[in-house]
């Protein structure tokens, strides 16, 4: 087969799988989006057994394996644990301009992180450990980003 | 446990793009290379395991596909979706069951065919985290961050790594990406996401490999130079980034001191003679050798910088030039366990060391090495 190849483009199909999803957010996760979205609140799920607050909420805990069965009210600031500046826009991932950053923020009042955006920060700004608040969007309808992102607190540490 | 050799080992060159193969045929080329290793011929296989990924792959049970490309034609054959390193742990426990004498092993990947960032998107949860655009690289900034800040690791250390191993690969035909670098010209690529430049990430990789393995019994028949199991741990994470300590390395120090427990390996500094570890991003070098035993938290980018993971080093890390140099997720795990038992065996060829006795092979797989599965090989049973 070499002889021919030589001289040839090695033909390649382009595709795209275009396959509609729905995924459940199920009771848990419907009660906090929505809490998100009609109270600007964010909300945990505690384990009675371990007393560990979750943020994100679930209905067991990983741990025991018991039933979280406490919602508890959290703050909208926390401290971000870890975080990446990221200055390459991608044009489907990257769902604000650059710079942007993601951070692992725990909450006030939660014993997890969880993954959300930091925008608003000046150019070496953020450290860990840095104290952060939510930004909630004008238009919601019950996602994740019904917080636009988080900034830093001004005038705090 | 019962012991099991690794009896044939089998690589594809790793290239960015291999178009003028499909997926089976890289696998094709990889089982005929594991079999003229062993000396065997398909019909003294008992069963298969076939590592690949739907997602990456574009087709439902990707598995399926390439079937008649490894073999498994007529016989029993199962699927591993995650990193070769688990495929072979699987084809370990088919022997161990005493139902199999031999285990095919084979893991496909054809990075080149989709879109790397898209797709490790598509690994995070679709309720709360993927809408966010997280994926591999942006996720592993946040490890690298926590990892650099709580232990006191510097860019610099990062880069000597990526310095070497690139350098490394030049040795190695099979590796995709030889580099002559200098620090500086790592710390000068652009940022992926902070602090993770171009060029402390693994390229978008095609390739394929295989292995054989076989229970004592069968070994004896096959080959002269079978590379002997002496032990094999491996651990979970948590799923969600913000349960984990994620530069802790809680799951990989659990693989390994089941691994070593096994093996009867109490100090793996001087028993463990070469490391090949998975090194998607460079800052995951020191990290898993911390995690592995090899020196204390906050040591590890001091192996690197005082030449103790080079080549000519007391402890060579990735003398095949690692992840860095070749990365088709899935197999680059098992390519680790195939490098570990090539020096062993002393056919690594160009990047040979002297002497090795006993290798450690790393793989992970979920995100930010969410789960981890550590090998230890050795020439003696």
């Amino acid at each position: 087969m070499e002889d021919w190849r030589e001289d040839q483009e090695l033909l390649v199909m382009d595709g795209r799988i275009r396959v509609p999803y729905r995924w459940a957010a199920g009771e848990v996760g419907t009660r906090y989006l929505e809490a998100l979205r009609d109270e600007s609140k964010f909300l945990g799920t505690r384990c009675p057994e371990c007393g560990i607050v979750y943020h994100i909420p679930r209905r067991n805990c990983p741990d025991c394996l018991g039933e979280c069965s406490e919602w508890v009210e959290l703050e909208s600031r926390g401290t971000l644990e870890t975080y990446t500046v990221v200055r390459r826009h991608h044009p489907q991932l990257s769902p604000l301009p650059t710079p942007f950053a993601y951070g692992i923020i725990k909450l006030e009042g939660a014993d997890t992180g969880f993954l959300h955006l930091i925008y608003e920060f000046e150019d070496g700004e953020l450290t860990g450990g840095l104290q952060v608040e939510a930004v909630f969007a004008e238009d919601r309808d019950a996602n994740v980003l019904d917080v636009s992102y988080f900034r830093p607190v001004k005038g705090v540490g | 446990m019962e012991p099991v050799a690794i009896v044939g080992v089998g690589m594809t060159e790793v290239k960015r793009e291999r178009r003028a193969d499909i997926f089976a045929d890289l696998v094709f080329e990889a089982t005929t290379r594991a079999l003229d290793d062993a000396g065997i011929t398909i019909d003294q296989v008992d069963n298969v395991i076939t590592v690949s990924n739907d997602f990456f792959d574009g087709r439902t049970i990707s598995s399926m596909a390439i079937q008649d490309a490894c073999g498994s034609f007529d016989k029993n054959v199962s699927t591993v979706e995650g990193d070769g390193t688990f495929g072979a742990l699987y084809g370990m426990i088919r022997i161990l069951s005493g139902s199999y004498g031999t285990t095919l092993v084979c893991a496909h990947q054809k990075g080149s065919e989709s879109e790397v960032q898209l797709i490790t998107n598509a690994m995070f949860d679709p309720v709360y985290e993927r809408v966010l655009g997280i994926d591999a690289i942006t996720s592993s900034a946040l490890q690298a961050r926590a990892y650099m800040d709580g232990y006191g690791i510097t860019e610099e250390q990062c880069a000597l790594v990526s310095v070497k191993n690139h350098g490394n690969a030049f040795k190695n035909p099979y590796a995709q990406l030889p580099l002559k670098l200098s620090v500086d010209d790592v710390m000068s690529s652009p940022y992926m996401a902070e602090p993770i430049k171009v060029l402390d990430c693994s390229p978008v990789s095609d390739g394929a490999c295989a292995v054989i393995l076989a229970s004592a019994e069968r070994a004896g028949g096959v080959t002269s130079k079978p590379v002997w199991i002496r032990g094999v741990g491996h651990c979970s994470d948590a799923f969600h980034l913000g349960d984990r300590d994620l530069a802790g390395v809680d799951a990989l120090r659990e693989a390994a001191r089941t691994a070593y427990s096994m093996a009867g390996i109490s100090d793996p500094v001087n028993e463990i003679d070469l490391v090949e570890l998975y090194d998607a991003f460079s800052y995951m070098e020191p990290m898993w050798l911390e995690g592995l035993g090899f020196c204390q938290r906050g040591e590890g980018g001091k192996l690197t910088e005082f030449g103790k993971t080079a080549m000519d080093g007391e402890l060579p890390v990735n003398a095949s030039g690692g992840c860095l140099a070749a990365n088709p997720v899935l197999v680059a795990g098992l390519n680790r366990v195939i490098e570990c038992a090539l020096q062993i065996r002393g056919d690594a060829g160009e990047h040979q060391i002297d002497g090795v006795d006993i290798a450690l092979a790393h793989g992970i797989n979920g995100p930010c090495g969410q789960s981890n599965c550590v090998w230890i090989l050795g020439g003696e049973r």
